[in-house]
């Protein structure tokens, strides 16, 4: 996985709220490898392109100044519904590598770290005035600091983000969390051990 | 309750809040073949075989033939080769247990209280009504659960939903849901596990509380759970993979201590009167879109805020709608009966109710959430019901409610569906969706429009 440091990018504005993933990849492309060379024409397909595969110029990202956009700036429950981490795929394919948002659907943000996006959550008020600058600025830029944690605006007015460390560690390092958990296996034996006497009847399977 | 399942499953605490927690049931299907993938070219096995079990539902064609389409067809090839190789139970092709995967885990006893359960899939919150901790995943923590049985978490905030009183006639489980997602918002409950209370939720049966705990998600919660009771335990009793015996015994001893303490806390409580939730649709592109049947087609103009009237606007044109119009004039295409929120044995017996001695006037289709299902609604007839009525009487799978096997409705074609999911082109690139309850479902498929079932007499 890519580590994740800094990201000094033009970044895009999504408006609408609840941006579902279904939105970001229809079903129909869930079932192409994700190494298929052309992934990222699946993201937001439905809505960027026409039923002829032309372009819609009123899409985002169809637009000349966010054509190189590296950051998606949202409103909030971005990514919200199916589990699909295609959706995440797609993103990366693109070359999206953080999503700033008031909040984002809860799979969607664990599918982002584990893929090496960043999701990045700020107070309401603080993305929407880094919308309306994207708007007034097309084209603009977003410098992002995971080890700062901060997000600097178009404006150069910075703004520090949370996040937890374990997820913090992981992005910056790019380690691979089943490489990590394979180092608990003592805990993780003792606790199969215990259940094993406590609650037998929870192996079921006679394959 | 969620926080005595939580704290039961703690196998180490890890760095920043999180911990490694300990997964009881890892449920599989099509879309896990590539998680099988990684995990078989990093050389890896499940590390426990029988805590995984697989099925087929989201590729699999439900008119009974093989897919025509390699990469479909490949899907479910794919997902029992994986499964042989490292000897999962699989509820497969031929197997007349298949079904959709959030069925077939409480019907088969698998789904048990207390429990920790995931799969890669959104709905898994359905699980939460046997009060199991029960959440969907993506494909790279499927991957890690093979591998490790476990799962790096922080712990999410706790709310409670509060329903209380009786239901009106008419007026079912999906009602409930989708007036709790529109009072919460579709991303009210983010960062949440619900818990579902009160009397209305009491009285509910099993088939009920997973049709309320299967669209937690769409109110943004990763789960939703119900305190189990001598309701879930009768259901579990006797279940295939429910322990038997004396372990019955001991499980059923450890599972009536997993209800929460009276006076427990929560981050969150909020409230509903069952009496104020009528029949329910959803006229817009999310579930939180939702009103009374007896409604009108809301008017944008007299949104509040900005952000929300555009996308009334925006969900107003996709679904092809004019404000002010009452519900009951939409005429509907198509009608879809299925999914695993309302594709059970009584979602189907409130369905057939009302399609009895009518005659669908608009394609509609039923297909039942597993073949166990489908053979106990054959064993009573409602096969012949929806068949005489002129419904298609399908095998079982997730079929239109997402298309990945290619079922999908057709452009502007506006869909009456007991499904979870009404967003833009969830049905078919185009495809205008109206969730609704199975006997609201089967009322707008013997009247081609969206109808109050209250109103068809008898
Ligand atoms: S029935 Fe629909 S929502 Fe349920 S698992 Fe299948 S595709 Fe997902």
């Amino acid at each position: 996985m890519e580590p994740f440091t800094r990201v000094h990018a033009v970044a895009a504005p999504v408006d609408l709220p609840n941006v579902d993933t279904d939105r970001i990849i229809p079903a129909r492309f869930l079932r192409k490898p994700r190494n298929a060379p052309d992934y990222a024409r699946f993201l937001f397909h439905d809505v960027r392109f026409d039923a002829d595969g032309a372009e819609k110029p009123e899409f985002v990202l169809n637009q000349a100044p966010y054509r190189g956009a590296k950051i998606l700036v949202t409103a909030e429950n971005f990514g919200c519904g199916s589990s699909r981490e295609m959706a995440v795929w797609a993103l990366d394919a693109w070359g999206i590598r953080a999503v700033i948002a008031p909040s984002l659907g809860d799979i969607f943000r664990q599918n982002c770290v584990q893929n090496g996006l960043l999701p990045v959550l700020l107070p309401p008020a603080s993305v929407a005035t880094l919308r309306r600058q994207l708007h007034e600025r097309p084209g603009a830029t977003i410098a992002l600091n995971l080890e700062t944690q901060t997000v600097t605006g178009p404006d150069g007015v910075g703004y520090r983000f949370e996040i937890d460390p374990f997820r913090k560690q992981m992005l910056l390092t790019g380690q691979d969390e089943i490489a990590l958990t394979l180092g608990y296996e003592v805990a993780i034996a003792a606790f199969e051990r215990r259940q094993g006497t406590e609650m037998p009847w929870l192996s079921a399977g006679r394959a | 309750m969620f926080e005595k399942v939580w704290a039961r499953h703690v196998v180490a605490e890890g760095p920043g809040g999180h911990v490694l927690l300990y997964i009881d049931r890892h449920l599989l299907h099509e879309g896990s073949t590539s998680a099988f993938g990684r995990l078989a070219k990093a050389g890896r096995r499940v590390r426990r075989t029988d805590l995984t079990f697989a099925t087929a539902d989201h590729y699999i064609l439900t008119s009974g033939a093989v897919a025509t389409d390699p990469e479909i067809r490949g899907m479910v090839e794919t997902l029992g080769r994986h499964t042989a190789v490292q000897g999962i139970v699989y509820f497969g092709v031929d197997d007349a247990r298949r079904g959709i995967v959030h069925v077939i885990g409480p019907e088969q006893g698998l789904t048990l209280p207390g429990i920790t359960l995931v799969c890669g899939d959104s709905h898994t919150a359905t699980h939460g009504a046997f009060g199991a901790l029960a959440f969907g995943i993506g494909s790279t923590e499927v991957e890690h659960v093979m591998t490790t049985q476990t799962l790096w978490q922080r712990k999410p905030q706790v709310m409670r939903v509060t329903v209380e009183g009786r239901l009106a006639l008419g007026v079912t489980a999906k009602d409930v849901i989708l007036a709790i997602i529109a009072r919460l918002g579709a991303g009210g409950g983010v960062g949440h596990v619900i818990e579902y209370a009160g009397s209305t939720i009491r009285a509910m049966t099993m088939d009920e509380r997973m049709t309320v705990c299967n669209m937690s998600i769409e109110a943004g919660a990763r789960a939703g759970m119900v305190a189990p009771d001598e309701t879930t335990f009768a259901y579990l009793e006797g279940r295939p993979f429910a322990p038997r015996g004396d372990g019955w015994a001991r499980a059923l001893a450890a599972w009536k201590t997993t209800p929460s303490d009276p006076g427990a806390r929560f981050d969150r409580e909020v409230r509903l009167a069952a009496s104020e939730i009528a029949p329910t649709v959803t006229w817009g592109t999310s579930p939180q879109d939702a009103l009374p049947i007896t409604g009108r087609v809301p008017d944008p103009a007299e949104a509040a805020e900005g952000a929300r009237r555009d996308s009334m606007v925006r969900a107003l044109a996709y679904m092809g709608l004019t404000p002010g119009a009452p519900l009951t004039d939409l005429k509907v295409d198509r009608v879809f009966i299925g999914s695993c929120t309302n594709s059970r044995l009584e979602d189907l017996r409130a369905a057939a109710r009302v399609v009895k001695g009518r005659h669908a006037v608009v394609p509609a289709w039923v297909v039942p959430g597993s073949g166990l299902v489908k053979r106990a609604a054959e064993a009573e007839g409602l096969d012949r019901v929806f068949v005489a009525a002129g419904f298609e009487w399908r095998e079982a799978g997730c079929s239109m409610c997402v298309g990945m096997n290619g079922e999908t409705a057709g452009v502007a074609e506006r869909v009456a569906s007991t499904s979870n999911r009404n967003f833009e082109g969830r049905q078919g690139r185009g495809a205008r969706t109206h969730l609704m309850s199975p006997a609201m479902a089967a009322a707008a498929a013997v009247t081609g429009r969206l109808t109050d079932v209250r109103t068809l007499a008898g």
